[in-house]
C-alpha cells in the first residue's frame, strides 16, 4: 500500500489568513469583477403552455453563485462584483460585448455558437470567458477558442451520460424519433453517435412531422406513429426544444420507456437532484429567486464559483494567474455532484458528473461505475482528447 | 420459578441503562437506533424530530443533544426515557454542533444560514450568533473552551471563533468541502477534514498555520471517491481513524509520523464514528447501506454489520 503524505509548503496565502475580527471589519484588497453577456432568443412557439423559460434564467445563478464568492471574500479580503448586460433580440452584441470586455476581463457568455466565437474573437487572449449557453460540439473541437471555458455540458456528454445509463440497464435496441429542427437533428446526430461508442443499436427511425394539436390528439396519433417501430427496448426522443416530446410518453404502440428529451433524461442539473449536499444548493437558489435551478443556472453558477475558487487559491485577480490555475491538477471546484469538477485542458470543458433524472427522481449519476477511463471516469463523457480537433489549448 | 422469572424481567429492564450504547442519528426515519455493546444488537429505536443528524451527550451522559435539523431545532432528551424533554432554540437547520467543556454552552453550525450559534441549555437562549462562511458544518471545541472552530463547506474555511467575545479571529483556508474538525494533543494540533479536496489538514493552534496534510489512496478505487469526513483518535491519541464516505473505507493514521497504516472496508458512504467506552471497538455509521460496521480496533478488521435505520449518519457513545 502507498502512503501519501504531504507536507505542506505554502505558507501565509494558503494556509492560514489572520482577518482580525468579524465579517464586517475586513477590508476589500482585491477586487474582482465578473461579466455576464447575455444575446437574448426570439420566443419559439412550443405546444404546451407548462414550463416557461424563467426570463433570468441563468443571470440568477451567476448571482447566487456570486454572493458565495463574496461570503467567502468578505473572510479574506476580496470582493467580487458581476455585471450583467442582456442584449435584446436583434440588438447590437458587439458593441455591447466591447463596452463590457473594456471593463471587465472575466465573462460569463449566454448565447449561441456563432454569437460566442464572435466575442471570443473580439476578447484577445487576455481575458477568460465561460461558455454558460451553447452546447454545441463544434466549440469543443475545431470550432474551440483558447480564451473559452465551457461549464455548461455539451450535447455530447449528455447522450453518453444516458447512454450508459441504457446500456447498464442493456436496453440496448433503442428507437428514435427525431424532430425537425436543425437542433432536433444535432441533438439525434449526438444520440447516434453516443449510440456508437456504447454500443447500443437504433434499431428504427422516424421524423417527427405533426402540426397538429397533441395536446387534444396525442392519444391518437402516437400510437400510429410508433406502431411500425422494428422491435425495441426504449424509445429515444430528439426534441431540442423541449415540443412534443412530453406527448410520447404513455403514449406509444408498445408499453417502452420514453427517454432522451423526455422520461429519463441526462441534464447538468435538475430539481431532483438532492445528494451530495445539492438539497442546499437547490433551497439556496429557491429562496432566492423563489424558482427552481435549471442546468443554464447551475453552468452559470459554476463559471462565477470557479473564477471564486481560484481567487481564493491563488490569491490573484490576474487573468494569466487564474487560467494557468483553472486548467491546472490542482483546481476542483466542489459542486454537490458527489465529485469535484476541473476543466479538461484540450477543450476548455468542465468535466463534472450528470445527473440521469426522471421527473420525480434521479436515476443515476454518469459516469456509472464500471465506465472507467486512464485520466478520469468523468471522460467518459463528451469530447475525449483523442477526438477532440481543438488546437487552441496546445498539447 | 415465578420469582425466576420476575428478577430476569427485572434485569432485562433495567439493562438500557447498565450496559453500555452507541446511539446512531438515522437522517431518513427521524429516528435514533440505540445499539448495545456488548451483545451488537438494536435495542431501542426512538423516534426524534425531523432529519437528525449531529448527537452528543453532555458530561455525564443525563442529557442527549440532537440536531433536528428540519425542525429548526435541537432537542434535549432524556436518554434513560428517551423522551424529548425541550427544544432549544439553534437558528435555522443546525446540523453539527459541540457542547463546551462548561456543559452549558451549545455552539451550533446552521448549514442553510452561514451562522454559528451559542445557545445556553440551562436559559435556553441564544447567547450569541457569528456570521461565518455558506454552509457551516464541522464543530470542535478546544479543550481550555477558549476557541471553537466552525467549517464551512462552500467557503472552504476552517473560522477560529474567541468564546468570550464571540469574534472570529483567524480563518484557515482548507481544501474543498471541510466536514469534521477535532482538536487533539491537549489542543495544540486541530485536524480538519475536506470531503472533496480529500484530505485532512493539521493547523498548529497557536499559529493556525497549516503544518501538515494528509492524503489517501486506496487500490482500485477512484481518489475523486475517497471522501474524509468524520475521523476519532484513540484515546492516547497516537492512531486517528477516519471515515472515508463513498470509498466505502476508513483509514487508520499513525497520528504521530502521519502515515495511513491501512484501510478497513465497511458499509457504503460512511460518514461517522463512534468508539466503545473500553476502546476495543470502533462503530461507523454507513449512510448509504443503511447499517452500522462494526469494528475490532485491535486486528483492525470488520466483525459486524448492524442494520439500522434508513442513512445512519451521527454516532454518540453512552456508557
Amino acid at each position: 500500500m502507498r502512503r501519501l503524505l504531504r507536507r505542506t509548503i505554502f505558507l501565509a496565502l494558503f494556509a492560514c489568513v489572520g482577518v482580525a475580527g468579524a465579517v464586517a471589519e475586513a477590508r476589500a484588497t482585491l477586487e474582482v469583477k465578473i461579466g455576464y453577456l447575455r444575446m437574448e432568443r426570439p420566443p419559439r412557439p412550443v405546444l404546451s403552455n407548462l414550463d416557461e423559460i424563467p426570463p433570468r434564467r441563468g443571470i440568477e445563478g451567476a448571482e447566487l453563485a456570486l454572493s458565495d464568492n463574496m461570503t467567502t471574500g468578505a473572510f479574506l479580503g476580496h470582493d467580487y462584483a458581476l455585471e450583467v448586460v442582456s442584449v435584446p433580440v436583434g440588438g447590437p452584441l458587439d458593441e455591447a460585448a466591447a463596452q463590457l470586455l473594456a471593463t471587465h476581463d472575466l465573462v460569463v457568455l449566454d448565447m449561441p455558437l456563432a454569437d460566442v466565437q464572435m466575442v471570443a474573437d473580439m476578447a484577445g487572449d487576455q481575458k477568460i470567458l465561460f461558455n454558460a449557453g451553447a452546447r454545441d460540439h463544434e466549440l469543443r473541437s475545431a470550432g474551440c477558442r483558447a480564451n473559452l471555458l465551457h461549464t455548461i455540458p455539451e450535447t455530447g456528454m449528455e447522450a453518453d451520460a444516458l447512454m450508459q445509463v441504457l446500456l447498464a440497464k442493456k436496453w440496448t435496441k433503442l428507437a428514435l424519433i427525431e424532430g425537425p429542427t436543425v437542433e432536433d437533428q444535432a441533438l439525434a446526430d449526438s444520440y447516434r453517435k453516443s449510440a456508437r461508442k456504447f454500443g447500443l443499436k437504433i434499431v428504427s427511425e422516424k421524423q417527427w412531422t405533426f402540426d397538429t394539436d397533441l395536446r387534444r390528439a396525442a392519444s391518437r396519433e402516437v400510437p400510429l406513429f410508433t406502431q411500425g417501430f422494428k422491435d425495441h427496448d426504449v424509445l429515444l426522443v430528439a426534441d431540442a426544444h423541449d415540443d412534443f416530446a412530453r406527448y410520447i410518453e404513455h403514449n406509444t404502440w408498445k408499453p417502452r420507456p420514453v427517454v432522451g428529451s423526455t422520461g429519463l433524461m441526462a441534464r447538468a442539473w435538475f430539481p431532483v437532484v438532492e445528494q451530495w449536499g445539492a438539497a442546499q444548493l437547490q433551497s439556496r437558489f429557491k429562496d432566492m429567486t423563489g424558482r427552481d435551478m435549471t442546468p443554464e443556472d447551475y453552468a452559470a453558477w459554476a463559471a462565477v464559483r470557479a473564477v471564486g475558487e481560484a481567487v481564493t487559491r491563488t490569491g490573484s485577480n490576474q487573468v494569466d494567474v487564474l487560467r494557468a490555475y483553472l486548467l491546472s491538477d490542482d483546481f476542483a471546484l466542489a459542486a454537490f455532484q458527489g465529485r469535484p469538477l476541473s476543466f479538461r485542458a484540450w477543450n476548455g470543458q468542465l468535466r463534472q458528473p450528470l445527473p440521469v433524472v426522471n421527473a420525480r427522481a434521479q436515476v443515476a449519476s454518469a459516469p456509472l461505475d464500471g465506465f472507467e477511463h486512464a485520466r478520469n471516469p468523468l471522460d467518459t463523457l463528451g469530447t475525449d482528447q483523442v477526438e477532440s480537433a481543438c488546437q487552441a489549448f496546445g498539447e | 420459578m415465578k420469582r425466576f422469572l420476575l428478577t430476569t424481567a427485572c434485569l432485562l429492564m433495567a439493562s438500557p441503562t447498565l450496559a453500555a450504547e452507541i446511539w446512531v442519528s438515522n437522517e431518513k426515519d427521524d429516528t435514533i437506533s440505540v445499539i448495545d455493546v456488548e451483545t451488537l444488537e438494536v435495542t431501542r429505536t426512538i423516534p426524534t424530530g425531523e432529519r437528525p443528524r449531529g448527537i452528543t451527550f453532555n458530561s455525564d451522559y443525563s442529557r442527549l443533544y440532537i440536531c433536528a435539523s428540519d425542525s429548526d431545532a435541537v432537542q434535549v432528551m432524556d436518554p434513560v426515557t428517551g423522551e424529548i424533554l425541550h427544544d432549544l432554540p439553534s437558528g435555522e437547520d443546525p446540523e453539527q454542533f459541540v457542547l463546551a467543556p462548561d456543559n452549558r454552552h451549545l455552539w451550533i453550525a446552521n448549514e442553510d444560514d452561514a451562522v454559528t450559534t451559542v445557545v445556553d441549555v440551562e436559559t435556553r437562549k441564544v447567547v450569541a450568533q457569528i456570521n461565518v462562511g455558506i454552509e457551516p458544518e464541522g464543530m470542535a471545541v478546544s479543550p481550555d473552551g477558549k476557541t471553537v472552530i466552525t467549517t464551512s463547506e462552500t467557503t472552504n474555511m476552517a473560522h477560529w471563533i474567541d468564546t468570550e467575545s464571540h469574534q472570529i479571529y483567524a480563518n484557515s483556508l482548507v481544501d474543498a468541502r471541510p466536514r469534521h474538525a477535532e482538536f487533539v494533543n491537549e489542543g495544540t494540533e486541530l485536524w480538519v477534514s475536506a470531503e472533496i479536496g480529500g484530505t485532512i489538514s493539521i493547523f498548529d493552534t497557536a499559529t493556525q498555520q497549516e503544518k501538515a496534510k494528509i492524503g489517501f489512496e486506496i487500490q482500485g478505487v477512484h481518489p475523486d471517491l475517497i471522501q474524509p469526513v468524520g475521523f476519532e483518535f484513540t484515546p492516547d491519541h497516537k492512531t486517528a481513524f477516519v471515515a472515508l464516505g463513498p470509498s466505502n473505507h476508513v483509514a487508520v493514521i499513525d497520528a504521530e509520523t502521519l502515515e495511513v497504516e491501512g484501510y478497513i472496508l465497511v458499509g457504503r458512504r460512511v460518514w461517522h464514528l463512534a468508539f466503545s467506552p473500553d476502546h476495543t471497538r470502533l462503530f461507523t455509521t454507513n449512510g448509504v447501506s443503511g447499517d452500522v460496521t462494526v469494528i475490532d480496533v485491535a486486528s483492525r478488521k470488520p466483525v459486524k454489520t448492524i442494520k439500522v435505520g434508513r442513512f445512519p449518519w451521527g454516532a454518540a457513545m453512552k456508557p
